[in-house]
């Protein structure tokens, strides 16, 4: 409640500032909130307003759709810092495990007012956890954020591990856990909602030899929010 | 805070004027023997409302520490008293635990918090700069979930104003999300509650749910009506005095 009202006092000035010019330095701090979903690669990134990493509701960049796909970052920071973006790459030195956190230190954001931040769920087909162009708040304290999963809309959710990361490839790369099955015969083929949405969740069977799905559905399921961002304002 | 500055500075005259006693015997200063220290306590009031659909939950578990302590962490083991509180609804030890760790005050609800209903219970506590209310409670109808808040900043309320707070949902990691008959101990199949053994990832985390017999899982005792999302149930704290 209280961040909210601290938010809510940072919108004005920023809406009237029209650039932000003050480099801003923080510290961000990530949190997998899951029992069993496994965060690839995150990118943090820091831009100004007129740039997105995604936007709920609209079409997944081919950037975005290789890092909800495949997690494969190295798109979204190229075409993000040709339009002067500043990126932290992977601060968790690779997958950021369930119930684990990992830490930004000293994100020197230059001029860029804006956060954002995204990593692909494992094991899902292309969802991941995302944060939309945060303001960042020119007042020094502490600020919580609790981020949802969300659903490229790039690939149909068959919940088949078979390694498939490369876009337009069906399946899901892997089940970094290794307690899920394999030989399922495919939940769906069908992506009904083909622009970026709220994650519906895993469907899941307990065959561990087979059934439509190679995921646990007692395991790999989560409720929103799947993460918790802290960011320190220094 | 205005209050207890003015509890402060109140207790600054009165040890002035004890010393003056003490220093000067002249029997036309008036000193009331009855000034000597007194315990102040500060109340509030705990309202919390069951949001779930079919989720009874356990006695509510209340404590009033510093900020040192905390009844949980994100990715950290449960204790034996959260593992109890999870998979029992038993918040007994776990209240031991917060009285060991320094807590000021524990208090327990009158009893289980049915769905759709809500329980009011006061607490009083000590005065200090640094109080904090932990409040946790089971889902019954499940292997381990509990709901909860914790270091809720109690001096950021004033005398009379009620802050809103919603509960998130919790697993202990204690024991696997099985949902099989016999394991889980609320009503919708008085199971087994405690068991020592923690056969599940061992660290707490925000719940994944809960699958069911309706939803693809044929084994599981439970049924639709369990499922849930968060919050699970609204926290209306109010400060009394």
């Amino acid at each position: 409640m209280k961040i909210n009202s601290k938010l809510a006092a940072t919108t004005l000035p920023l809406l009237l500032a029209s650039t932000i010019t003050s480099a801003q330095t923080v510290d961000v701090k990530i949190s997998n909130l899951t029992q069993a979903m496994f965060f690839t690669p995150l990118l943090v990134s820091a831009h100004d307003d007129s740039q997105h990493l995604f936007e709920s509701g609209a079409v997944a960049t081919a950037e975005l759709t290789a890092m909800a796909e495949g997690g494969d970052i190295s798109g979204l920071v190229t075409s993000s810092e040709a339009l002067g973006a500043l990126s932290v790459e992977n601060p968790a030195s690779g997958l950021l495990a369930p119930s684990t956190a990992t830490m930004v230190s000293d994100f020197n954001t230059g001029t860029n007012g804006f956060l954002s931040i995204t990593a692909m769920l494992l094991p899902t087909n292309d969802g991941f956890v995302g944060l939309d162009s945060w303001a960042i708040p020119e007042e020094v304290g502490t600020y919580t954020i609790f981020l949802n999963a969300y659903d490229a809309g790039t690939e149909a959710n068959d919940e088949i591990v078979n390694g498939g990361d490369a876009v337009g490839v069906p399946g899901i790369p892997a089940n970094p856990g290794g307690n899920g099955g394999t030989n399922g015969t495919g939940v769906t083929t069908n992506e009904s909602n083909q622009n970026i949405h709220i994650h519906r969740g895993n469907i899941g069977d307990t065959d561990a030899a087979g059934g439509v799905s190679d995921v646990d559905s007692r395991i790999h399921r989560w409720l929103n929010p799947v993460a918790k961002v802290v960011v320190t304002v220094k | 805070m205005n209050f207890k500055k003015y509890l402060s500075i109140g207790f600054s005259v009165c040890s002035l004027v004890t010393l003056s006693a003490c220093s000067d015997n002249d029997s036309s200063n008036v000193v009331d023997d009855d000034l000597a220290p007194e315990i102040i306590t500060q109340s509030y009031e705990l309202t919390l409302s069951n949001l779930s659909s079919n989720q009874p939950l356990s006695p509510l578990a209340v404590a009033i520490h510093g900020s040192s302590y905390s009844a949980w962490s994100i990715g950290e083991a449960s204790s034996l008293g959260l593992e109890h509180l999870a998979e029992s609804g038993d918040g007994t030890i776990f209240l031991t635990e917060a009285t060991n760790a320094g807590a000021f005050t524990t208090a327990a609800g009158a009893g289980l918090i049915l769905p759709g209903a809500s329980e009011t219970l006061g607490v009083e506590t000590i005065v200090s700069d640094d109080l904090n209310l932990t409040v946790a409670t089971m889902f019954v109808n499940t292997n381990d979930a509990f709901i909860g808040r914790q270091g809720l900043k109690l001096a950021d309320l004033t005398l009379g104003e009620e802050m809103t707070f919603f509960l998130p949902i919790y697993d202990a990691g204690t024991e696997a999300n099985s949902e099989l008959a016999g394991t889980i101990p609320g009503p919708a199949d008085g199971g087994e509650g405690f068991n020592a053994v923690r056969d599940d990832v061992n660290v707490v985390s925000r719940h994944p749910g809960v699958v069911t017999n309706e939803d693809g899982y044929a084994d599981s005792i439970l049924d639709s009506s369990h499922r849930f999302d968060a919050p699970g149930a609204k926290l209306v704290l109010k400060r009394t005095q």
